[in-house]
């Protein structure tokens, strides 16, 4: 789950981890009136979705008058912003984050992430702040310092010494710097964070550090123990559908392809599109049922993949282990009772009781039924179904 | 032979009593599995499935000489499961427990490692070695015993592929589903060489998926020590970068953990890598010399 730049420096705030003082607008209204209240005579607008590269797409703009924040703020909401984070679409503005502006001398990149194969937090600093991170890490990664930290005995100086030290900060701002590391660490644990990016962290005229920007992504499995977090989760940054599948156990990501697939486990539902694509079409949709793939779910299933219009086939494939097939087979002619599906299932059962399974299908007589006897045959069967063969 | 478990294995049960754990210890003990006991704080004495209830992991260990654990306890509790059997001297933990918190597991994995304790997943199927022992919850029957060693992040695509294996008339040696969260335990770099130095296996699978460069470093090892054939397939091709495809772990981020990434470093490595997940079989068929017309 992810949380917009305003939240993610409320948590800031209350761990110390200096930010610039900031109010959120929903209308133009709201921030003239946010602008009057932070005082100064220069303010930026900054467009709240949760995706990056917002300066770029034009969703960040300064402003050097009340009038000015009323004029960018009313371009900004609203509008369908595009970033390279978006997908060609964007995402509609909804609200914005006014904030003072600060006496910026340099910019750097701080983050926070999970490094997989340590087992472990890493710190990454650069001098390149403002710039994509992953661009850094494949032109010049000699820019970029890193520290694990191990969490059985957490942020050490040490650790926040090596990072300022790689930036080439000047001795009198060590201390300053390895504060702000150490506080952010913090935010980071006692969060469930998966992910901080602060892009750019900023130093001021005086010397100062300042999390000019601030990204966050928390892990879903700790969700239940994040209230906090928990109420900040933005509904409308997500996708409906995907929103709708989750509440019934399912994993949904709409594709933008016409083969549906309902599959049951993660991997083979990723296989599976792979092997759609591999055998000339194109995956609709990511959709793993789980284990149980009653007839409940599998109607859900249906439900939720024909919410698409592009939708010309469905491939049903479940490896029957403990879930047996003939239950599966019982559970898709009970599903296509409950749910009107009205493009070709193609539906392949193996595992577990697979002959019967076979056998129940066959003797329904479902007209739109087609049985496949392997992986690839499914495959096939159903990217020439959606191509009307 | 076989890799880490087999019949003499003596396996414990941590959560042993409930639901999943009831269902899952009965279907492994009719497969053959040493289940020797179980743990579940509170009801001691007992017995269950036929077999002791302890209340500590330190009791059942001491009672029965169990050097594994199958885990099953609740998300929220599996970080200290996983402590406790490292505390009480278990060498290897197998967590079946899906939707463990990621700094939970981040801080179990480092208190297993100073213990000394393997560990498998979480959520993952578990370990089998075909007609010996299955510790965890995949269907045993697909196992036909064989000289192929199995690795994979995923349930399902270990079925399929094991299934593959068999119906091109070879079988498993042993099969380990490592799980598809960001923190797991013994992963790809630490089982290749447990099949390249066991007698009995001849060729091994290895199923990856996106996110995170486990199997890059696999490709690393597996140019430098591995010499037994490697097939190959990476599941998420066709995923769309910056979501979260099922598995926690299964994402690409910042342009990182990319199938094709992942499939370039393993063929560049030597290994058969496939581009769809329904010709395992065949590959495998092919790389042991005897592709079936």
């Amino acid at each position: 789950m992810n949380i917009h730049e305003y939240q993610a420096k409320e948590l800031f705030k209350k761990y110390n981890v200096p930010t610039l003082r900031g109010h959120i607008a929903f209308t133009p209204d709201e921030a003239v009136k946010a602008a009057q209240e932070l005082g100064g005579n220069i303010w930026v607008v900054k467009a709240q979705i949760h995706a990056g590269g917002r300066g770029l797409g034009g969703g960040v703009k300064l402003a050097k008058s009340t009038s000015e924040v009323r004029e960018m703020a009313a371009q900004i909401l609203g509008m369908q912003l595009v970033t390279h984070q978006t997908g060609p679409e964007g995402k509609l503005v909804q609200k914005v984050y006014i904030e003072e502006g600060a006496d910026i001398k340099k910019e750097y990149y701080l983050g926070l992430l999970l490094d997989r194969a340590l087992k472990m937090p890493i710190m990454m600093a650069s001098t390149e702040g403002g710039m994509a991170i992953e661009e850094v890490a494949h032109n010049t990664p000699e820019k970029i310092i890193k520290v694990s930290i191990d969490p059985l005995t957490g942020f050490q100086s040490f650790h926040g010494r090596k990072l300022a030290f790689g930036l080439g900060l000047p001795v009198e701002e060590i201390n300053t710097f390895i504060k702000f590391a150490s506080a952010l660490y913090k935010v980071y644990m006692d969060h469930d964070a998966e992910m901080i990016e602060i892009n750019p962290l900023v130093k001021t005229g005086d010397g100062k550090f300042l999390a000019l920007d601030a990204k966050m992504g928390f892990d879903n499995n700790a969700l239940y123990r994040q209230s906090q977090v928990n109420e900040m989760r933005d509904l409308s940054e997500e996708e409906p559908t995907e929103i709708e599948a989750g509440k019934f156990g399912l994993s949904y990501i709409k594709l933008d392809g016409d083969v549906g697939c309902m599959v049951n486990g993660a991997g083979l539902a990723m296989g599976t599109m792979d092997t759609i694509n591999y055998e000339g079409g194109k995956p609709a949709n990511f959709l793993d049922v789980g284990g149980s793939a009653s007839a409940e779910t599998v109607a859900k299933g249906f439900e939720i993949i024909l919410k698409d219009p592009n939708v010309k086939a469905i491939f049903v494939n479940i490896f029957g282990g403990i879930v047996r097939c003939d239950r599966v087979a019982n559970g898709i002619i009970e599903a296509t009772k409950i749910t009107n599906v009205n493009v070709p299932v193609i539906v392949r059962l193996d595992g577990t009781n697979a002959i019967e399974a076979a056998e129940i299908l066959n003797n329904a007589g479902i007209a739109n039924i087609v049985a496949a006897t392997d992986l690839a045959d499914g495959a096939r069967k159903a990217v020439a179904a959606a191509k009307g063969e | 032979m076989s890799i880490l478990v087999n019949k003499d294995t003596k396996v414990i049960v941590q959560g042993f009593t409930g639901k999943e754990g009831t269902f899952h210890a009965e279907q492994c003990i009719a497969y053959g599995t040493k289940i020797v006991g179980g743990v579940t704080p509170g009801k001691g004495g007992q017995e269950h499935l036929g077999q002791p209830v302890f209340n500590t992991v330190e009791e059942a260990v001491r009672a029965t000489g169990a050097t594994v654990s199958m885990i099953f306890v609740p998300p929220a509790f599996v970080s200290d499961a996983v402590m406790e059997a490292a505390d009480a001297g278990i060498s290897l933990a197998v967590i079946i427990t899906e939707g463990a918190p990621v700094k939970d597991m981040m801080f179990a994995k480092a208190y297993a490692v100073k213990k000394d304790m393997m560990t498998i997943g979480p959520n993952c199927p578990g370990i089998i070695t075909a007609d010996e022992c299955k510790i965890g919850i995949m269907p045993g029957f697909i196992f036909k015993k064989g000289n192929i060693g199995l690795i994979s992040k995923s349930g399902t695509l270990t079925y399929e592929s094991a299934n593959q294996v068999v119906k091109e008339g070879f079988g498993i040696t042993t099969a380990v589903g490592i799980g598809g969260d960001p923190i797991i335990g013994l992963s790809y770099k630490q089982l290749l060489p447990m099949f390249e130095a066991d007698p009995e296996t001849h060729a091994i699978v290895m199923i990856g998926e996106i996110g995170g460069d486990l199997e890059i470093q696999a490709a690393a090892y597996i140019k430098e020590h591995i010499t037994k054939p490697v097939v190959a397939f990476i599941a998420g091709q066709t995923a769309p970068a910056g979501k979260r495809m099922g598995h926690a772990g299964a994402i690409i981020s910042g342009g990182a953990g990319t199938a094709a990434e992942k499939m370039a470093a393993l063929e560049a490595a030597g290994v058969k890598v496939v581009v769809s997940p329904a010709d395992i079989g065949k590959a495998i068929a092919e790389v042991m010399g005897k592709l079936k017309k």
